[in-house]
């Protein structure tokens, strides 16, 4: 009986100061120092709607735009998840086969980078690897009427390496780039 | 070299910072009078306790605790659609479920049969889960504190009320303020606005699920609990945005784990004996580190026959922003310690890499949970110890405590308790319909994915293989029923050890006790851990990861 007197006692203390205390301590630093962050990354039109998350991938099919990942789930960013295929299932190869397709096809001597053909873990990746955007650069250049060393020189603009010096890898987050691609080339785009 | 660089930095780096937090755990935990010794005040005016208690009593009050724990959270979750702090209105939940996630949390395990995005409130995650990360966590700090003691040769255990709170409060809260500062300098979000609706560029709408997810992420990974904010874990990039909070988040996984073992070796007062343990648990996770890199290395088997480039590896289930390294790594350090939080899909790591988390598990003592997986190594020091002294004809001894038939049955119990879950539950649901009409990939592959649910409740560690539908009844109730055993029988039974042994008389260390501070020990030390951790299982995994493996074309 004493111990659980004295165990409720213990759970209310540790109940107000590690979830009551703790949480509006870090809500309080979180809401000052990193407002846009904190609340999602979130990126809005000049009307202040919401276009998406920098963080978050949104689906794309139009050809004038670099294209993400695919994603398991359709990227509901309110319902995230991964294919959890194993890593030799057929469903994989079918999935690719209709992704390459979509892609315009490829040869052996120049295959598709395999992160345009995989899931991510959240199915939300909001990066493509740079050798993934550069393989779309054609595409997105014939669509808009450009050259595609308009379209490669943004992309090698936009390129990060996730890890600096650590990592050799380079990504690009599809939502700027395609972002960047209309801010800078949607006059060609009408031109055309 | 990317990848032994980022292993070196990340292994190396924990390793250097749970030195002096091993210390302030020891001061913390056990302090033996001066300034520390204040809190002990304080905490024993909120539990209105403080009596010095055995093995028995320090049980019965942790137990009565973990039951408290237990109800709060299922009562929190069960009516949690007439509570406050739900933004987005989520609904009620199956009973079953309940009775999981709240078995799961109180566990420290936090397997998860739910979506946390998609079915729970802000008050759910944050006074229901968040809060049982806390202590829970302490739970497990608390009973290696009371094994060490009893080691020691102390004439009590302390008391678990105080014990718990200083666990709570002097040891996890610091750190999780810290390193949720750091996690929201890092970009993640903490708010308690519901979802955000959005029009993207071609004109879908997109609602985004956010919350206050920088506070339980941190005390998700510091706690060895693991449980995601988002169903899919840390690989959702709002749970971890870039590459640096995933690397923070790796440390933070390993961190208190590591400094158990200088906890315990502090509260002995044998800190080399600490190191070799350290030692021990080291060698193990550089070999299942290595495996997975290198195994993972290797392209997706299904792309064999499609023109599909090979550099990156098999990328299915992984987010680019952590790099190569950050998947494979995470799965290990994930499994080594109970956390279970999953940086990558695992269900789709190549056959062989998907054998170094079940591995981790199935041993559940290289470092492993908070507290508790220092506590799997002492079942391990008792058997070495055991069998040591038979080899060499002497009666074994372990730091003057003699261990006899009793405190071996006890230690062996404990270990094949773990087996017997793990391969019990598998063999009862991979032979009937209760596993077989739930598994999403067929042959070895599907056989894996029961084998590792099981293997992921006994060690309380919560990781999914996923690709399992695993929100059915019978699913919710057997892996309930099996992380609380995995729990609580770990625990009790090593505490009945230090009671066996506190009550005989204890030998005057000399010549002829074996020593536990050398490489003679280690080198023991770890062929135990081989022979009964690893070949237990090995003929499940031959049905398993090896069968698929050697079937791949």
């Amino acid at each position: 009986m004493n111990d659980i007197i004295s165990g409720l006692r213990v759970a209310a203390a540790t109940m107000a100061i590690c979830v009551a205390g703790y949480t509006t301590v870090i809500l309080t630093f979180a809401q000052v120092v990193t407002p846009a962050t904190a609340n999602g990354s979130l990126i809005s039109r000049q009307d202040g709607s919401v276009i998406g998350s920098r963080l978050i991938a949104q689906a794309f099919t139009s050809p004038e735009y670099v294209w993400p990942r695919p994603s398991a789930v359709g990227y509901d960013a309110g319902g995230a998840g991964g294919s959890n295929l194993s890593s030799a299932n057929p469903q994989l190869a079918d999935r690719a086969e209709a992704l390459i397709e979509a892609h315009g096809g490829v040869s052996r001597a120049d295959p598709i980078p395999a992160d345009l053909v995989t899931a991510s873990g959240a199915g939300l990746d909001p990066h493509v690897s740079v050798e993934g955007a550069m393989f779309q650069a054609g595409r997105v250049a014939q669509a808009r009427g450009v050259e595609p060393a308009a379209i490669t020189a943004i992309i090698d603009r936009l390129a990060e390496r996730p890890g600096g010096f650590l990592t050799d890898e380079q990504i690009v987050n599809v939502l700027e780039l395609n972002l960047a691609l209309d801010a800078e080339l949607s006059v060609q785009a009408v031109a055309d | 070299m990317e990848h032994v660089i980022i292993v070196a930095l990340i292994l190396g780096g924990t390793t250097l910072l749970s030195l002096p937090l091993g210390a302030w755990m020891k001061l913390a935990m056990d302090p033996s009078s001066g300034r520390m010794s204040r809190w002990t005040g304080l905490f024993a005016r909120i539990g209105g306790t403080a009596e010095e208690q055995g093995w028995k009593g320090y049980l019965v009050t942790m137990l009565t605790f973990n039951a408290i724990m237990f109800t709060v959270v299922f009562l929190i979750l069960a009516l949690q659609h007439y509570l406050p702090l739900n933004p987005d209105g989520m609904g009620a939940h199956d009973p079953t479920l309940v009775f999981n996630t709240a078995a799961s949390f109180t566990t420290n395990t936090n397997l998860q049969h739910y979506s946390g995005e998609a079915s729970m409130s802000y008050l759910s995650q944050l006074a229901g889960l968040m809060w049982l990360q806390f202590v829970s966590a302490a739970t497990g700090i608390a009973a290696l504190a009371a094994l060490a003691r009893g080691i020691a040769g102390r004439p009590s255990l302390g008391n678990f009320m105080v014990d718990v709170q200083r666990a709570s409060l002097l040891v996890l809260l610091p750190l999780a303020v810290v390193v949720a500062v750091l996690m929201v300098l890092g970009g993640m979000p903490m708010t308690l606005q519901g979802s955000a609706v959005a029009t993207t560029l071609e004109g879908v709408t997109q609602t985004i699920a956010r919350g206050p997810v920088a506070a339980f992420l941190t005390i998700k990974q510091l706690g060895t609990n693991g449980g995601g904010f988002f169903g899919p874990n840390a690989t959702h990039p709002l749970e971890n945005p870039t590459f640096w909070t995933n690397g923070l988040a790796m440390i933070a996984i390993m961190l208190i784990p590591m400094a158990c073992v200088w906890m315990f070796g502090g509260i002995l007062g044998r800190m080399k004996h600490a190191a070799v343990i350290f030692s021990v648990m080291t060698v193990f996770i550089l070999v299942k580190i290595t495996g997975s890199v290198v195994f993972e290395s290797a392209p997706t088997p299904a792309f064999a026959e499609l023109p599909v480039s090979t550099d990156a590896g098999n990328l299915e289930g992984k987010e680019l922003r952590f790099g190569a390294t950050g998947g494979p790594l995470w799965a290990v350090l994930t499994t080594s310690t109970s956390n279970g939080s999953v940086g990558a899909m695992h269900d789709s790591l190549n056959p062989l890499t998907g054998l170094m988390p079940m591995a981790g598990m199935w041993l559940n003592a290289t470092f492993g949970g908070v507290g508790v997986g220092m506590i799997n190594m002492f079942l391990y020091i008792v058997v070495a110890v055991f069998v040591a002294g038979m080899m060499v004809g002497r009666t074994p001894e372990y730091l003057g405590h003699r261990i006899e038939a009793k405190e071996v049955r006890l230690a062996i119990l404990a270990l094949f308790s773990h087996a017997f879950l793990i391969l019990g539950g598998t063999a009862l649901f991979a032979a009937t319909s209760l596993g077989q009409s739930t598994v999403q990939d067929p042959g070895a592959h599907g056989f894996s994915e029961i084998l590792y649910e099981f293997t992921s409740a006994a060690a309380n560690n919560g990781s999914g293989f996923e690709g399992l539908g695993d929100g059915t009844a019978a699913w919710n109730i057997a892996t309930g029923i099996v992380m609380l055993i995995g729990r609580f029988l770990p625990i009790i039974l090593p505490l009945a050890i230090i009671g066996s042994l506190m009550a005989k008389r204890r030998a005057a260390e000399s010549a002829g006790t074996l020593g536990v501070e050398d490489a003679t020990f280690g080198t023991m030390l770890g062929l135990t851990v081989v022979v009964f951790g690893a070949l237990t299982f090995l003929p499940a995994a031959a049905l398993g990861p090896l069968a698929e493996h050697f079937s791949l074309p």
